[in-house]
C-alpha cells in the first residue's frame, strides 16, 4: 500500500528513489507508468488529468517507458527488440531503420544489432534494455533498479548511458535503486519513501548532507531504521 | 513369414504402388485431424492465453473444466457429438452424423481442451510479465497478447503437438460419429481395427507403420517450428 500526499517532477531532471525493501519503490513506479492505476487521488501527466478512455490513457502510457527490474528482452534480435516500441507505435519502416540504427550506434550497442537478446550478459541486457525503452523518445523514463546485480563496469556503462540520455535528449529519469552511493552520483533529486509514504524529497547535496527527518539521515548513513 | 514382417512388406508396397484405397484413406485421415488441429488452434490458443493473463482466482472453476476435459476418453467425446448430432439430437437438424464433418467436430471436442490446457500452463509461466514489459513500451491490449503468444510460442507448439497426438491416433470418437464408411468415413485408425478383426493384420501392420510415418513427419515439422523459437 503506498500513501502519497503529493509528488511533482520536473521535467529534465534525474530523480532517484531510495528506500529501505519493501518500502514501495517498485509501485510508485508502476502507478506513474499507469501499470497500476492509483485507487485513489489525483494523476496529473503534463497537466492533463487521467482520462477514464483508455485510447487516452494509452497515449500517455506511450509518453513514458519503464525498465523493469528483471529484464525481460524478446526472443528475437537486439535490433528487433529496441524497435518494439516504435512498431507499437505505428512508425513506417524507413523511419524505424533509421531511429534504431541512430540509437544503436549512440549508446554503443551497434555491434550487438544482430544478436540473439537471450544469449547477451546482464550487463549488455540492461543496456539493451534501456536502449529499447529510450528508443521511442519518452518524455519519462522510469528505471527499476537498473544496475542490480551487475558488475562495477556495467554499472558505470549505464550510470553514463543514463546521464547521456538525460543531457542529451532531455529525458525525465526516475530511477529506484538500492545504492545510496549511486543516487548521489547521477541525480539532480532524491526521493526517500519509507514503509510506503514519501518522507522527503529535495536536492540529493541537501537529502545527503542536512536532510529534514532523522530517518532519511539513518538510512543515507547505512544505519538500520526502525 | 510373421504377421509383422509381412506388415512392413506389405506397407511399402502399398506406398510404392500409390494403391488408390489406401491414398483415399491417408487423405482423409489428413484433412480431418489437420482441419480439427487448426481450428483447436484458432479456439484454444487466445482461450488459453486470455485465461492465462486473467488473475487464478477468477478463472479457477473453468481450468478445472478444461483440465478435465483434457483428459477425457475419446469413445466419450464421441458418445456426445453423436447424441448432439443424431436424428433426436439438438443439431440432428443438420444432418453431419457419418460424414467428415462430424469427424472433425468429434476431434475438436478432444483436441481443443488439450491446446486451451496445455497454451495457458505455457503462458502462464510468463504470460504476465512479458504482457507487462509489452504494456511498458506502449503496447496496446491486442499487440500485448499477440507479443504474449509469441513469446510463449515454445509452450503453444508443444500444446499443437500433443492435440494432433491425440487426434491423429484417436480411434474412437471417430468410429462413433463417422461410422468408418469404406470411402466416405473411412480413416487409418477405424480401417486398422477393421482389418484387424478380419484377421488381415498384415494390412493393419501396413496401415499402422503409415500413420506412424505420417506422425513422425507432421510433428517433425512441428517440432522444427517450435525449436526455432525456442529459449536458451
Amino acid at each position: 500500500m503506498l500513501k502519497i500526499d503529493q509528488l511533482g517532477l520536473k521535467k529534465g531532471l534525474i530523480y532517484a528513489v531510495i528506500g529501505p525493501s519493501g518500502a514501495g519503490k517498485s509501485t510508485l513506479l508502476r502507478i506513474i507508468n499507469l501499470l497500476t492505476p492509483p485507487s485513489n487521488g489525483f494523476y496529473y501527466f503534463q497537466g492533463m488529468a487521467l482520462p477514464n478512455n483508455g485510447l487516452e490513457r494509452l497515449r500517455i502510457q506511450r509518453k513514458m517507458a519503464l525498465v523493469f527490474q528483471k529484464t525481460l528482452l524478446f526472443k528475437d534480435s537486439v535490433w528487433n527488440n529496441v524497435a518494439y516500441g516504435l512498431r507499437a507505435r505505428g512508425y513506417n519502416r524507413s523511419e524505424i531503420n533509421a531511429l534504431v540504427d541512430k540509437l544503436l550506434e549512440q549508446v554503443g550497442l551497434k555491434d550487438l544489432a544482430a544478436r540473439r537478446a537471450d544469449t547477451l550478459s546482464g550487463g549488455e541486457a540492461q543496456r539493451v534494455a534501456i536502449a529499447r525503452a529510450v528508443a521511442f523518445n519518452p518524455e519519462l523514463l522510469l528505471l527499476d533498479e537498473p544496475t542490480a546485480n551487475l558488475d562495477p563496469v556495467n554499472i558505470e556503462l549505464i550510470e553514463e548511458m543514463i546521464r547521456k540520455l538525460n543531457r542529451e535528449k532531455s529525458i525525465t529519469v526516475v530511477m529506484v535503486t538500492h545504492n545510496v552511493f549511486q543516487a548521489r552520483r547521477i541525480a539532480d533529486q532524491v526521493i526517500f519513501i519509507d514503509k510506503g509514504e514519501i518522507v522527503e524529497m529535495g536536492p540529493t547535496e541537501k537529502i545527503f548532507t542536512d536532510p529534514d527527518h532523522e530517518n532519511t539521515r539513518l538510512y543515507v548513513e547505512g544505519k538500520a531504521i526502525f | 513369414m510373421s504377421p509383422t514382417f509381412e506388415g512392413i512388406i506389405e506397407a511399402f508396397r502399398l506406398i510404392l504402388a500409390f494403391d488408390a484405397d489406401l491414398l483415399q484413406i491417408v487423405f482423409l485421415s489428413l484433412q480431418v485431424s489437420v482441419t480439427a488441429i487448426l481450428l483447436s488452434t484458432l479456439l484454444g490458443v487466445p482461450l488459453g492465453t486470455l485465461l492465462a493473463l486473467k488473475p487464478e482466482k477468477k478463472t479457477r472453476l473453468i481450468n478445472k473444466v478444461i483440465f478435465t476435459f483434457m483428459g477425457m476418453p475419446p469413445v466419450v467425446g464421441g458418445l456426445i457429438i453423436y447424441l448432439l448430432l443424431s436424428r433426436m439430437g439438438p443439431l440432428g437438424f443438420l444432418d453431419l452424423l457419418y460424414s467428415p464433418t462430424a469427424m472433425i467436430i468429434a476431434q475438436i471436442f478432444l483436441a481443443a481442451p488439450i491446446i486451451t490446457g496445455l497454451t495457458m500452463v505455457g503462458v502462464r509461466a510468463k504470460g504476465e510479465e512479458i504482457e507487462e514489459t509489452a504494456r511498458s513500451l506502449g503496447a496496446g491490449s491486442a499487440l500485448a497478447a499477440w507479443t504474449v503468444v509469441k513469446e510463449s510460442r515454445f509452450g503453444i507448439f508443444g500444446a499443437i503437438i500433443t492435440g494432433f497426438s491425440r487426434v491423429v491416433a484417436e480411434v474412437g470418437a471417430v468410429m462413433i460419429v463417422g461410422g468408418n464408411i469404406a470411402g466416405q468415413t473411412r480413416v487409418m485408425t477405424t480401417a486398422i481395427v477393421l482389418e484387424t478383426r478380419k484377421g488381415n493384420f498384415e494390412l493393419a501392420i501396413g496401415l499402422g507403420i503409415i500413420l506412424l510415418i505420417i506422425s513422425f513427419v507432421v510433428n517433425s515439422m512441428l517440432y522444427n517450428i517450435q525449436k526455432g523459437g525456442r529459449s536458451y
